[in-house]
């Protein structure tokens, strides 16, 4: 499913007067593409989630998955955010299959729960099927937010800051699980992202926005090998890149003050 | 272990209380119609043993069914201002206001609207008095779920029902235990301000009010504990169905 994003300006009412946070956006993110967003605090990248997953209509212009205009929440979507948002009177398993339960009326428990227990050995979390969430580490609370947002085999994955909370080991750590789950799962994803680093990992094309009301300052591609290692990161190819990216963070900083 | 404990610590606090209590009036040597003792309390509740039978269930009933309605009345007032602003914004002063009256400057009114239904009059002031922290407390949870909770099912499709019963509700049910706990004492007052104000001869407030005329305190302290003793013992029930539906908020 392709993504397109067609002169979308919008902006929010707030005690001050209107705030514009977008303004004349237009993207396109190809089919199965890994698109990262990065851009200032507060330039909007949050307003594109919702935008895309339906939750809110753009003031201007127009959002297309695959050539169909975006109006109302789609069910083919799946989310994760910054706090996994896990509920807590579920165990794991229960929480994961969560969306089930409101897009598959009709799966049986059984049906859903081997669903979710697929991912969970994906991230390797297949022992803590019966835990609470309040038993869990941080890391290990965000594996089974990505679960839960994967286990309806959405078409299109939007994930917003997912591991901005966690230590740089966990963060690494669960770049590579993120890594397996596109391969087992091939989705077309979205994250919105503060780390270059992670959006260079991840993403095989990264857009940085200018500062609010934010339009698309810079686009690039980031295929510099079919399979990336951690190791890479540190290559001066990739280096080089992340100078780049923080150089236009930096022009895009300008424009907001 | 644990479980044992739960029992023997409060059992012993409540030893040591009565203990300082007797010392206290022995000490003084405070008379009888000055504070009783507890081993003053026994014999009074041993002479009246069946009246005590019969109006503690009075009491007990009423207050129990007119918790269950102000859970009721509550629960429905807290969703809708929770999920309203327009309801909770409209509301609140009326329902502030209505906490603010004294209940005792309510009963002669709810006595007189229905005259002779003493069951029905106890019961509708203890849903005026036990009602107000329930719905407060369901409104608030309700009103400040944060936005991804609704986010990660409204971007399914769910509808506000689904968002409510699959989400909204459980996360709110810790606090709603909370606020049942402090209307279950409240619902005691309830009961006993209609009892002892409006003198229609049921319940333990009527049997606090017989003691007060005819001058027995010991009989006055006796019906006291027996309040203490049902109040605690409806408490401990909302603690074991909290551990049951709301168990995960509880840290171990």
């Amino acid at each position: 499913m392709h993504i397109n994003i067609e002169k979308v300006s919008h902006q929010y009412e707030t005690k001050q007067g209107m705030l514009p946070v977008l303004k004349d956006l237009s993207l396109s993110i190809k089919r199965k593409g890994f698109t990262a967003i990065v851009g200032p605090s507060g330039c909007g990248k949050s307003t594109i989630t919702r935008l895309v997953s339906g939750l809110i209509k753009p003031t201007q212009g127009s959002i297309f998955i695959s050539n169909k205009k975006i109006t109302s929440p789609l069910s083919t979507v799946g989310m994760a955010f910054q706090n996994p948002v896990l509920l807590e009177w579920r165990n794991v398993i229960k929480n994961i299959i969560l969306p089930l339960e409101i897009v598959s009326k009709n799966m049986t428990y059984n049906q859903k729960r081997s669903n979710a227990l697929d991912l969970l050995k994906l991230v390797g979390l297949e022992e803590f099927e019966n835990n609470l969430p309040s038993e869990l580490s941080g890391g290990m609370k965000q594996r089974v937010s990505l679960c839960r947002s994967l286990v309806h085999s959405p078409e299109v994955l939007i994930l917003d800051e997912p591991f901005a909370a966690l230590d740089a080991f966990t963060k690494e750590d669960l770049w590579d699980v993120m890594h397996k789950l596109k391969k087992e799962r091939d989705f077309t994803c979205i994250l919105i992202t503060h780390d270059l680093r992670e959006a260079v990992y991840l993403a095989d094309q990264v857009i940085v926005l200018s500062g609010r009301p934010a339009s698309l300052q810079y686009d690039v591609k980031t295929n510099f090998n079919e399979e990336k290692k951690l190791s890479d990161l540190y290559s001066s190819e990739v280096s080089q890149l992340l100078a780049i990216l923080r150089n236009q963070i930096e022009i895009a900083q300008n424009k907001n003050d | 272990m644990i479980r044992i404990n739960n029992f023997i610590i409060p059992l012993f606090s409540l030893i040591i209380f009565c203990l300082l209590w007797e010392l206290l009036v022995w000490y003084n040597n405070w008379p009888n119609y000055k504070m009783a003792s507890p081993s003053d309390l026994w014999p009074a509740f041993w002479k009246f043993k069946h009246l005590f039978l019969i109006y503690g269930w009075e009491t007990f009933w009423r207050t129990v069914v007119g918790l269950i309605l102000s859970v009721l009345v509550g629960l429905s007032l807290g969703i809708l201002m929770g999920f309203s602003k327009t309801i909770r914004i409209g509301l609140y002063p009326i329902l502030v206001g209505f906490n603010a009256i004294p209940k005792a400057t309510v009963v002669p009114v709810i006595a007189l609207i229905f005259v002779g239904m003493h069951n029905m009059n106890t019961i509708i002031i203890v849903i005026l008095i036990s009602f107000f922290p329930i719905c407060v407390s369901i409104s608030i949870g309700l009103s400040t779920l944060e936005r991804e909770y609704e986010d990660i099912l409204f971007s399914l499709g769910a509808n506000k029902f689904e968002i409510f019963y699959k989400i909204a509700l459980p996360k709110t049910l810790p606090e709603f235990f909370g606020a049942l706990k402090v209307s279950t004492t409240l619902a005691f007052i309830g009961t006993n301000l209609m009892e002892i104000i409006e003198p229609h001869g049921k319940g333990l407030g009527h049997l606090f009010d017989s003691g007060k005329i005819s001058a027995d305190y010991p009989l006055m302290f006796a019906v006291l504990i027996t309040l203490a003793v049902m109040g605690i013992f409806l408490y401990y029930i909302v603690v074991y169905l909290e551990n049951i539906f709301a168990g995960w908020a509880i840290r171990k």
